[in-house]
């Protein structure tokens, strides 16, 4: 059963398990009809927020659940409060239901790195151990801690229970749409002025590969899963040929109102303090115990995405490289081309 | 682009520039072409940074020459000690911080690239201030500084790096001047849990001349407190003479690389062990204050 299959990620999560020959049948659960393909899943609608969700489970008795219906912008829950409600009191309906089946064996959590949180004291890679206490957290970054801790809970009151939490880097590729996407697509990018975050990333197709490993096969635990390598953000802008704008701070008032209002893009605290500070996380337990080795770097991910949906911007990279080569020709006199 | 006609006359425009750059006014061109190509390098972001956010080519190409004239010039920075660095391999550089500002961990790191037969970068550790100030903070990753926090320092330790600490923090780095060449307490000696645990050898690193940079007569507490700095300070320039107070004085300065002291031979679990930990803390500070004592007999007038 895979609980958020409205959104694009449940959606190829559904559609890739139906077609796995070791699973018989695949069940996606969401509020709204998926508007793309979810293979050959069935669809049931339920309200992850209400009991609703456990006479779902009660009626299908699946034996794995994967809950991705964890939403890291409140643009796609329609404002916070409602993100908030669909994260924590969803979290809290879905593992009371899967408490009392008796059917569940397993259980997926699609989590992020954004429980680490960021900030000037952070160390240069998290690892899995390494959450820090609740406190200064907010928004989407709170919802990701307390998410993490009612799946603790429930894995401390059902030990037989197997549970594995994927805690993903920020997931990028042709297709998906997240806040991060979006900041990226803007024709100029506000940065924070004298911040040079670094982050990783993860492919769509890598992001699904992992929850469907995980689905599939048996690994309980707490996993990092990210690309290798890093990016910074100045450097994800030239990749993606867009102009950066320095400002002093994206958190005023007036830049986040001007661009919300603009329906361009929702900047919440938690995407400000990442853009400010970036993060990065130790990967060595996904190679060792989850045994997944991304197919795409992070930079690989990031051109990927760049090529698919930022091409001709105003530094658009092959105009750079074309006056590059002029200007290499006049000083060395050679054609530099193919070099 | 390639069926443009655009490029093509753009080629023959440039190489004919190129001619007379060349020919008639003697530019060299090979250079300006590895700037250039650095330069499209940069624009198009082909460039790898570690997890660290740690920039070698941005290092060696903008910033480390950028530090050169102050290291050649205006410090005139002899270093001592540099076989005592190893080659290949993970080791501990401990120093004493001193200066207001830390230009002694700048100077530090261009010896050690410039002196170092394999050009070696030394990882700084810096304090959690360093990262929360903007450009600082960025440009401090950059050239291989993270935080001082036992993950970091193991993880670097760990995958062969030579890393470099200063243990006295801010007491070192804003005490005042009559206390030069004084060393402070070194921290709790995390330093030396890292490298026990890592089995680093801890290079103890005296530097002379960091001392008179900036002497600081006096700090504005209240001031310090205000801005929510560890110390506001008063040099006989500072703040009296605006911008211009930020020139350091012209010290002279000597940077010496002890011998190793290894960490290898120790048994399992002396990391955790705060009487090994205190006891090789004394022994690196120890030396560090004895060569301070001997370097400064050498060196002789501060500003000679």
């Amino acid at each position: 059963m895979v609980v958020g299959v409205a959104r694009y990620l449940g959606a190829r999560l559904a559609e890739r398990l139906s077609a796995e020959a070791s699973v018989d049948r695949v069940v996606g659960v969401d509020l709204v009809e998926p508007t793309q393909s979810i293979g050959g899943a069935e669809f049931v609608r339920a309200d992850i927020r209400t009991s609703d969700i456990g006479r779902a489970i009660d009626r299908v008795a699946p034996d794995t659940v994967v809950h991705m219906n964890i939403l890291a912008t409140r643009a796609d829950a329609g404002g916070r409060t409602p993100q908030k409600e669909i994260n924590v009191i969803g979290t809290m309906q879905l593992l009371a239901a899967c408490q009392r089946s008796r059917s569940v064996r397993k259980v997926v959590v699609k989590s992020s790195t954004t429980v680490y949180g960021s900030g000037p004291q952070s160390p240069a890679l998290f690892a899995e151990d390494m959450v820090a206490g609740a406190h200064s957290r907010r928004g989407y970054e709170k919802d990701a801690g307390e998410v993490e801790a009612y799946v603790r809970g429930f894995s401390r009151r059902r030990p037989d229970v197997g549970v594995t939490i994927l805690r993903f880097a920020n997931v990028l590729g042709p297709q998906i749409r997240t806040g991060l996407t979006d900041y990226f697509m803007l024709p100029v990018v506000p940065v924070v002025l004298g911040r040079d975050p670094r982050f990783q990333l993860v492919h769509e197709l890598d992001c699904i590969e992992a929850l469907r490993l995980a689905t599939v096969e048996h690994r309980p635990g707490i996993f990092n899963v990210a690309g290798d390598g890093f990016l910074v953000l100045s450097q994800a802008l030239r990749r993606a040929g867009r102009p950066g704008l320095p400002l002093p701070t994206l958190n005023t008032p007036f830049v986040g109102g001007v661009l919300k209002r603009a329906g361009i893009v929702d900047m919440d605290s938690a995407l400000v303090r990442f853009l400010t500070y970036g993060r990065g996380v130790e990967t060595t337990r996904m190679r060792t115990q989850l045994k997944f080795d991304p197919v795409f770097s992070t930079v690989a991910t990031f051109d990927a995405f760049a090529d698919e949906r930022t091409r001709g911007g105003l530094l658009d990279r092959d105009r750079i490289r074309t006056v590059e080569h002029a200007v290499r020709n006049i000083l060395t006199g050679e054609d530099t081309r193919g070099r | 682009m390639a069926d443009s006609p655009l490029p093509g006359l753009l080629d023959r425009v440039a190489s004919a520039a190129g001619r007379v750059l060349r020919d008639h006014l003697g530019v060299d061109g090979e250079r300006l072409d590895q700037l250039v190509a650095f330069a499209g390098r940069r624009l198009t972001g082909e460039f790898e940074v570690d997890p660290f956010g740690f920039d070698p080519e941005l290092t060696e190409t903008v910033l480390l020459p950028l530090l050169r004239p102050l290291y050649q010039h205006w410090f005139r920075v002899e270093v001592r000690g540099i076989e005592n660095v190893p080659e290949t391999g993970a080791a501990l550089v401990a120093a004493n911080h001193s200066g207001t500002l830390p230009l002694d961990s700048l100077m530090t790191q261009l010896a050690v690239h410039d002196t170092h037969p394999k050009t070696r970068h030394l990882r700084a550790l810096g304090a959690t201030l360093v990262f929360q100030l903007p450009v600082v903070a960025d440009l401090a990753r950059k050239s291989g500084t993270t935080l001082a926090c036992n993950e970091d320092v193991e993880a670097l330790l760990g995958s062969g790096e030579l890393v470099g600490v200063w243990p006295e923090g801010f007491k070192g780095v804003g005490k005042p001047f009559s206390q030069r060449y004084k060393l402070q307490r070194f921290g709790r000696g995390g330093f030396v849990s890292a490298a026990l645990r890592t089995k680093a050898p801890i290079i103890p690193c005296s530097i002379v001349g960091a001392e008179e940079i900036y002497p600081m007569i006096g700090n504005a507490e209240s001031l310090a407190r205000l801005l929510g700095l560890p110390y506001f300070p008063l040099t006989p320039t500072f703040p009296w003479l605006g911008p211009l107070g930020l020139v350091p004085l012209p010290s002279k300065w000597i940077i010496e690389f002890g011998e190793p002291i290894r960490t290898d031979d120790y048994p399992p679990g002396a990391a955790d062990d705060p009487m090994v930990v205190f006891e090789l803390t004394d022994q690196v500070r120890d030396t560090i204050q004895a060569t301070l004592i001997e370097l400064l007999e050498l060196r002789g007038p501060a500003f000679g």
